[in-house]
């Protein structure tokens, strides 16, 4: 018997048309040397490692998530001022080198309240996101994989939610619940689950008539194990991809209700609420800084999470990438 | 230098209709340069056909996509070639002419007719729209032409059939429209890349005689690029064989099978499953994988792979030369006479199985009895209402001795692959029963049932969508005996991997990182864990290159005689299946038509499926194929939901049609059953009019 020899680092066949086009990993090895097995990064991982870093917006996004996620984590313990502190005889103040953002109407130190609304903002999203991918993921999974009755069912309770117009739903479920920040992010799982839910079902759909998986129950694996080791595994990545997308917008979105006085409590530095609370001053020169910061904080989170998804999404299939 | 032929050859030269001259096609990558075509020159003449014959990264697809502007660029990148159509270059117009002479005076027909016809325009419509391109024409007039076109690609009912959407019509159908389409201008040159390998072998024999009666008829020059030289045997009259972006060898047709000069090329032929021969000879698959094409060996690309390679293989590239002094028989290979030494001599013969008992007295592995599978239609979101069902498996009844190998034969549809599943319990079994080692699956409950497949494996047709893409090959192999039971000590895995021919250290690998055949190993692998005694091979090798199905072929048969595995092989390729069969059945729309012992069914054919279906697969030696006669059938196989009363086959039967209206009547009203054939129980066949008919040789 021969033993198959490796040309080269990847021994895909050699389409020209296709996978020759795609050679992950090829890069230092073009000089048709063998390259030993120690120098491969570990597969796939290693793989999409390398195209996330090489992609600079990525790298930039992953960068702004990474001093936000740090900020939420230690901000309070390190901001110059309370956040809540009023100090009502230094309202207004234009940014200083004591207040690097300047006061608020309530004489608060605008950067500390900033860095305690980015702690919010993480928190609300990351957990709202979270939920929305379990609900999605498993009433997905069911759907797909379970098809018939249970497909029926779990597609009619989808539009059910869909059909609640999002804002009105939000400001309906929160007043529902109560006030504070678990409201909020009820009411956003509870508007926000159902395209992770759909997206999960299509794929598991397609996944779930691959041959593999018919591979697996020929070695006498059962349906619990098809899903979580063979299905859910190739199926999550587009999942992963949407949900992080949807960081930015779960964030805009609790803006939104803040801004309109629903949610969270007044006298938090919420950004939209923050924003909320400079609109008088829109117009008024020298006082700018009340609604940019906030709205500048949005704006870069959002954009942040943006980068990070989109890099994953052309890490994970380079063939997605557009334009050649 | 290849351009040294005399003052004769360089006249005629200026004549040829179409011709390709030293054409590079090279695409930038991430990962270095990809010379995928690498100096080509080919010409074609009128009324002749040219194959070009490579396996899949040889570059023949791109060399011919390129004259159809079909290469986008970027990536690709065009360093030299000149393509001359009747002495007018082609890439020097400007590309307004290129257009216009793209689909008039070169038509291209493509593998995969579902995807190259577009599904939301009427066929009509698709037809009528390729003639106005190219010609002041009327609506009305170009859809009429359209019509013709249709009648003349043999579609019956093509006014109908016009205004109908590509999804109504079958494989066939399709590729015929597509060829409708090729010939709406009658070009001068017709480009088909793969035309019937998305096909069965019986509409293949259709399309294959419509193109060559067109052909005739025109006096088209056509380009057949293939990778099935039973095919090119039979239908190219000059072959030209690439590897790795270069030409390797032309000549006519006789001069490539009968006296290969390349070691390629006769690594190809040698390598190949033959279904006339009746002694088959062991195969000699060429070791190693096509090379990647971004990373090329020096010297002659084929040298890694070559028994013949010497240190002047690996020196630089060798150029095309003639075989003799002005011959139109060309090579690139440094040992032309070592190559044509080896062809000659006789191949050795397969290794003979001295069992204890012969196959036919050893107690069967498998017992199938009236195996069912229906597969209910249903419709209604909620509530389901059962409207009809798909039969595609209706009563099969075999046996397999153990340690042999019985193939299921026959054209996508007839149920095969539904029937291994369903022996297999993968698709739960309508009715009938399913004994394996005297143990009757069919009764098992799912506990026991998992713990039974211990038993039964199954072997996947491909292997790009049989291993999980996020699991690495060890991950793959070792839940298996986590599901299973059996222990997995450090040695397991690594044993496994060389019992299949894979090295140890690819184990931590993952699947994308493999060729095909490495893959298809791993499957096997994957198979063989845990000593089964029963194994489905679902056409494990159609999707692989032919050099590297030799290799899977020959590891099949060797992992058989070490373990004495029982095999049930489901194919349509019958090449392969005389190589590897003890006993083959024939399956047509559920129901086993003809079953025997492997010479008797290839050489003595009762069924006159049976017969149509040999006859129909072209035969890799150009003076066998100029001898044979080719059963044609008609039409398509029939909707399994609502097949023919009677006998089945009867819509599609060449001997129906001869019969007498009182014997026709009777393939109408009575069902067929087995019947014993040529007075043996071995060779039983399910047909009124059984008789046999030489369909192998001339």
């Amino acid at each position: 018997m021969t033993t198959p020899t490796s040309a080269g680092g990847s021994p895909a066949d050699a389409d020209a048309t296709s996978s020759g086009l795609v050679l992950p990993g090829a890069d230092a090895a073009a000089g048709g040397t063998t390259v030993p097995l120690a120098a491969r990064g570990s597969g796939q991982l290693a793989d999409i490692r390398r195209r996330f870093v090489r992609n600079r917006l990525a790298m930039v996004g992953l960068a702004i998530v990474t001093v936000l996620i740090v900020l939420a984590i230690i901000g309070p313990y390190v901001t110059p001022y309370d956040a809540f502190e009023q100090n009502l005889a230094n309202t207004l103040q234009p940014p200083s080198a004591d207040h690097w953002f300047g006061t608020d109407v309530l004489g608060r130190d605008l950067f500390s309240g900033i860095v305690y609304g980015c702690r919010l903002a993480i928190l609300v999203g990351l957990l709202t996101v979270a939920f929305s991918l379990l609900i999605g993921l498993t009433l997905g999974a069911v759907a797909g994989f379970k098809g018939g009755a249970w497909d029926g069912i779990i597609a009619r309770f989808i539009d059910v939610f869909l059909a609640f117009p999002p804002l009105v739903g939000a400001i309906v479920i929160v007043r529902a619940v109560g006030g504070g920040v678990t409201p909020v992010i009820v009411a956003l799982v509870a508007l926000g689950w159902m395209t992770t839910a759909r997206l999960t079902r299509g794929q598991v759909l397609a996944l779930r008539e691959a041959e593999y998986v018919e591979a697996a129950r020929s070695i006498g694996a059962d349906n619990r194990r098809i899903v979580m080791r063979h299905v859910l595994p190739n199926a999550i990545a587009p999942v992963l991809v949407y949900a992080f997308t949807n960081i930015g917008v779960v964030i805009v979105a609790m803006a939104s209700l803040s801004y309109l006085g629903i949610g969270v409590p007044p006298d938090v530095p919420e950004w939209g609420r923050l924003i909320s609370q400079a609109t008088p001053f829109l117009r008024v020169e020298g006082k700018a800084h009340l609604w940019l910061a906030p709205a500048l904080a949005i704006a870069i989170t959002t954009l942040g999470f943006a980068f990070v998804a989109d890099g994953m999404r052309d890490s994970l299939d380079p063939k997605l990438r557009g334009g050649n | 230098m290849a351009r040294d032929e005399n003052a004769g050859a360089a006249a005629t030269r200026a004549q040829h209709l179409l011709e390709v001259q030293d054409l590079r096609v090279h695409f930038q990558t991430g990962g270095g340069v990809v010379k995928a075509v690498d100096g080509v020159s080919w010409h074609v003449d009128a009324g002749e056909t040219l194959a070009i014959v490579g396996e899949s990264g040889s570059g023949k697809s791109v060399s011919a996509m390129t004259l159809l502007g079909l290469v986008p660029s970027p990536p690709a990148t065009f360093p030299s070639g000149r393509v001359l159509l009747e002495g007018r270059s082609l890439l020097d117009m400007p590309d307004q002419q290129q257009r216009r002479l793209r689909g008039k005076d070169i038509a291209m027909i493509f593998q995969d007719p579902l995807t190259a016809l577009n599904p939301v325009f009427r066929v009509g419509e698709q037809i009528a729209e390729m003639i106005r391109a190219h010609q002041s024409v009327g609506k009305s007039a170009a859809k009429s032409r359209a019509v013709e076109l249709l009648a003349e690609v043999g579609i019956p009912d093509p006014r109908l059939r016009a205004t109908q959407f590509p999804h109504e019509f079958s494989g066939g159908m399709r590729q015929r429209a597509m060829i409708a389409m090729a010939l709406a201008n009658d070009p001068k040159v017709l480009i088909a890349d793969e035309p019937t390998t998305a096909l069965d072998v019986t509409v293949q024999a259709q399309i294959m005689s419509l193109l060559e009666k067109l052909q005739a008829e025109r006096d088209t020059a056509i380009v057949l690029i293939t990778h099935d030289l039973g095919l090119v045997a039979a239908h190219a009259d000059r072959i030209m064989v690439m590897y790795a972006g270069r030409v390797v060898e032309e000549g006519s047709n006789d001069e490539i099978f009968t006296a290969p000069r390349h070691a390629y090329t006769h690594g190809l032929l040698s390598s190949l499953t033959r279904m006339d021969h009746a002694r088959p000879e062991k195969l000699e698959p060429i070791p190693g994988q096509p090379p990647n094409l971004a990373r090329v060996p020096q010297g002659c690309a084929f040298h890694p792979r070559c028994p013949f390679a010497t240190d002047a293989c690996r020196a630089e590239v060798p150029l095309l030369v003639p075989t003799s002094p002005g011959a139109a028989h060309r090579h690139a290979c440094v040992h032309p006479d070592e190559v044509a030494v080896a062809h000659e001599r006789p191949r050795e013969p397969a290794p003979v199985v001295t069992a204890d008992t012969p196959v036919d007295e050893r107690p069967p592995m498998l017992e199938v009895r009236e195996l069912v599978k229906h597969f209910p239609i249903k419709v209604g979101t909620f509530v389901k209402r059962t409207v009809g069902e798909v039969k595609a498996v209706d009563g099969v009844t075999l046996d397999i001795t153990e340690g042999s190998t019985l193939s299921l034969v026959g054209e996508s549809g007839c149920g095969k692959s539904t029937a291994a599943r369903a022996i297999l319990r993968l698709h739960e079994p309508t009715s009938g029963t399913i004994e394996l080692g005297g143990v009757d699956v069919t009764g098992l409950s799912q506990t026991k049932l998992r713990a039974a497949r211990r038993d039964m494996q199954i072997v996947f047709q491909d292997p790009y969508a049989s291993l999980n893409p996020r699991m690495t090959v060890r991950q793959i192999l070792t839940e298996k005996y986590e599901l299973l039971g059996g222990q997995v000590t450090s040695s397991t895995i690594p044993d496994l991997l060389e019992t299949v021919g894979l090295a140890p250290e690819y184990a931590d690998r993952y699947p994308h990182e493999f060729s095909g055949g490495q893959r298809q190993r791993v499957g096997i692998a994957r198979a063989i864990a845990l000593n089964p005694k029963f194994v489905v091979l679902d056409e494990p090798v159609s999707a692989l290159d032919v050099s590297i199905q030799a290799q899977v072929l020959n590891l099949l048969e060797e992992l058989q005689q070490e373990f004495g595995l029982t095999y049930l092989f489901i194919a349509h390729d019958l090449s392969v299946v005389r190589h590897i069969s003890d006993r083959v059945a024939v399956m047509y729309l559920g129901g086993i038509v003809e079953i025997a012992d492997r010479d008797a069914l290839f050489e003595r054919p009762h069924h006159p499926y049976t017969q149509a279906l040999i006859s129909a697969v072209p035969i890799p030696d150009p003076a066998v194929e100029r001898s044979r006669e080719r059963i044609v059938l008609t039409g398509d196989v029939p909707n399994p939901a609502n097949p023919p009363s009677g006998c089945r086959f009867r819509t599609r039967c060449w001997k129906h049609l001869q019969l007498s209206d009182d014997d026709k009547r009777r393939c109408i009203e009575e069902p067929p059953t087995l019947q014993p054939a040529s007075g043996s129980d071995r060779h039983q066949v399910s047909c009124h009019f059984a008789g046999e008919r030489e369909v192998l040789r001339g």
